[in-house]
């Protein structure tokens, strides 16, 4: 288990969200050799050549997402970066870590990546809910500006580059890129249908690039140590490290850097500790709510993109949520079919009453109403939302999970059928109302 | 009415921003509804109309949209606790039913005696710190229903 670490290495230092620790500990180096001696083009050269993908769900290559932004020389729109902090895919927690720990690390990011793309301002976009994150960021930008580090003229070189925080208000659509966008220029956060791509209209209308927290968290080491070092760590296809949130029922939950590849039974059972109370393993969501729901004979899958495409899932967030042997598969369907139906913002009637009709099915299921043409419906009603067949991913997300309950857990759909619903129902225990 | 010109000043401010003032419209509305009375009045959304130069409705489409924002009063303490995955799997259900006896509030409502708004709330990023709630803004992780009780009778 011992593998090098650098995305949390800052975080137990004293004081850590702070210039003057960031500073002790090297930070604002990465940003002095780009403006120093680096152009754009070396600097997108250096994160292509590291392999980094993006760490917000998709895993998409960042330099190749960063050399979408027109050349400015013909295109002369103000540009900007968007950094998502929403962070709300179920399971998920780790950005949150970083920008409450070490802010500075995503403001050098961020300076970074604008000076990559030519980026005039930069636009970070917090959920709600993150107060204290949202504060510590807040904070470590006017520290950087007193410092001249954000503004004009940064360290005497010519570029300048505003940093803004916005905060989101507890919709979890928004941390899909073009609701983010539409939410971060005052509307509702409805995803814009694709294309146009963000690199070519996007905030306003003006050449925009989305990146994760995390993604850009990678920025500064990448480029202060180099792509070959960034390439020893992680897999050939997914290099570097990442932030892996365990939940669930696991004896040690918590936010872990590991590196890309790792098989996910050493981190369930060496990094945290295995499934609680000594009980046996009854399915993992790889990476966040949307991967869907897996059998335990899976759990030796490698954690990086294409292992975990090749297994059906999908990488994610990296955040894994653990189920042991007592847990109900239903009713864990139900609490994420209610989110998706909470969450869908309504422009598509699939995705609109798809998730609506899920959620019911599920729901009567738990509690011992099903019918066990309710198992083919919940298969062809996920069929008509996805893939592909709305303006954004919401719809597949939630068709996802439900797709892995009726292929990989039919025996406790058809059992809840037979026998009454959800042990409690059986027993009589009704649950209080626990959706608002 | 209109807005006071504490928050106005503010929002100038914060219209610098961005090259649309109408981007300052969600941030604007979280100061109005910290500073006027926990919620989102028909008057506030008015105002808030008035200084953005939109339409009330405009304004209304965009809040309604919004979780975090209330468009009727709350108790005076907000608590939000997770119903989603990773805490449902460790007792939230226990945990909100915990809320809802040491709060007297239903889930999506308030207490009679106007002190507290309970709501189980979809994830609010704490989930290796699972069961866990927000009282005010503040967060409050690795939740027992003895810690629940604890938090909230201390509140007045």
């Amino acid at each position: 288990m011992n593998h090098p670490t650098y995305l949390l290495d800052r975080i137990e230092n004293k004081d850590s969200h702070t210039l003057a620790a960031y500073r002790e500990a090297g930070g604002y180096s990465a940003l002095e050799k780009v403006l120093k001696s680096m152009s754009p083009a070396d600097v997108i050269d250096e994160i292509k050549a590291s392999g980094l993908r993006g760490r917000g769900g998709a895993g998409f290559p960042t330099g190749l997402k960063w050399s979408f932004m027109p050349d400015p020389e013909k295109d002369t729109r103000p540009r900007h970066l968007a950094v998502n902090a929403d962070e709300s895919e179920p399971g998920t927690c780790k950005d949150r870590v970083l920008m409450r720990e070490d802010p500075h690390g995503l403001v050098e990011g961020t300076l970074i990546a604008c000076y990559a793309m030519r980026c005039q301002a930069a636009y970070i976009y917090v959920r709600g809910e993150y107060r204290l994150p949202y504060q510590r960021v807040q904070a470590a930008i006017d520290e950087a500006r007193e410092a001249g580090l954000v503004g004009e003229n940064i360290a005497g070189s010519g570029f300048s580059c505003e940093i803004y925080m916005h905060k989101g208000a507890g919709a979890y659509i928004c941390g899909e890129e073009t609701g983010l966008m539409e939410s971060l220029e005052g509307k509702r956060g409805h995803p814009r249908p694709k294309p146009p791509f963000p690199a070519g209209f996007g905030l306003w209308g003006r050449p925009t690039t989305v990146n994760n927290v995390e993604t850009i968290f990678n920025a500064p080491f990448i480029i202060d140590r180099g792509a070959d070092w960034f390439r020893t760590m992680g897999s050939e296809k997914s290099p570097g490290n990442f932030l892996c949130g365990i939940s669930g029922q696991v004896e040690r939950p918590g936010v872990y850097e590991l590196p890309l590849g790792m098989p996910a039974r050493e981190i369930l059972e060496k990094v945290a500790g295995g499934v609680w109370k000594q009980r046996k393993l009854k399915a993992w969501i790889p990476g966040g709510s949307s991967t869907g729901f897996q059998r335990p004979e899976t759990i030796d899958t490698p954690m990086d993109h294409d292992s975990l495409k090749a297994m059906g899932s999908m990488f994610g967030t990296g955040a894994m949520i653990i189920l042991d042997e007592t847990a109900s598969i239903v009713r864990s369907a139900r609490v994420l079919l209610d989110f998706y139906e909470h969450e869908s913002c309504g422009q598509c009637s699939q995705c609109r009453e798809g998730t609506q009709w899920l959620a019911q099915i599920f729901r009567r299921i738990e509690i011992g109403e099903g019918r066990m043409e309710d198992i083919q419906l919940l298969e062809d009603l996920a069929n008509g939302m996805a893939p592909g067949k709305t303006i954004c991913a919401l719809s597949d997300a939630a068709a996802i999970p439900t797709h892995s309950v009726v292929r990989n857990f039919r025996d406790e759909l058809e059992e809840y059928v037979r026998e009454g619903g959800h042990p409690d129902y059986r027993q009589g225990r009704v649950l209080e109302e626990t959706t608002s | 009415m209109a807005l006071p010109e504490k928050l106005t000043l503010e929002f100038d401010e914060l219209c610098t921003h961005y090259p649309e003032r109408r981007a300052a419209l969600i941030p604007a509305l979280h100061r109005c509804q910290e500073e006027l009375g926990g919620w989102l009045s028909p008057e506030t959304l008015e105002d808030v109309a008035a200084y953005f130069d939109m339409e009330p409705v405009e304004v209304y489409a965009v809040a309604s949209f919004y979780p975090m924002f209330f468009l009727r009063p709350v108790g005076r303490h907000v608590v939000s606790v997770c119903r989603n995955i990773s805490c449902n799997l460790r007792g939230a259900d226990d945990i909100i039913a915990c809320a809802s006896k040491a709060t007297g509030a239903k889930v999506g409502g308030s207490s009679e005696d106007g002190r507290f708004y309970l709501e189980a709330v979809e994830c609010q990023g704490g989930c290796t710190n699972a069961p866990m709630m927000v009282v005010d803004g503040k967060y409050h992780e690795d939740l027992t229903a003895e810690k629940v009780e604890k938090i909230l009778g201390e509140l007045s």
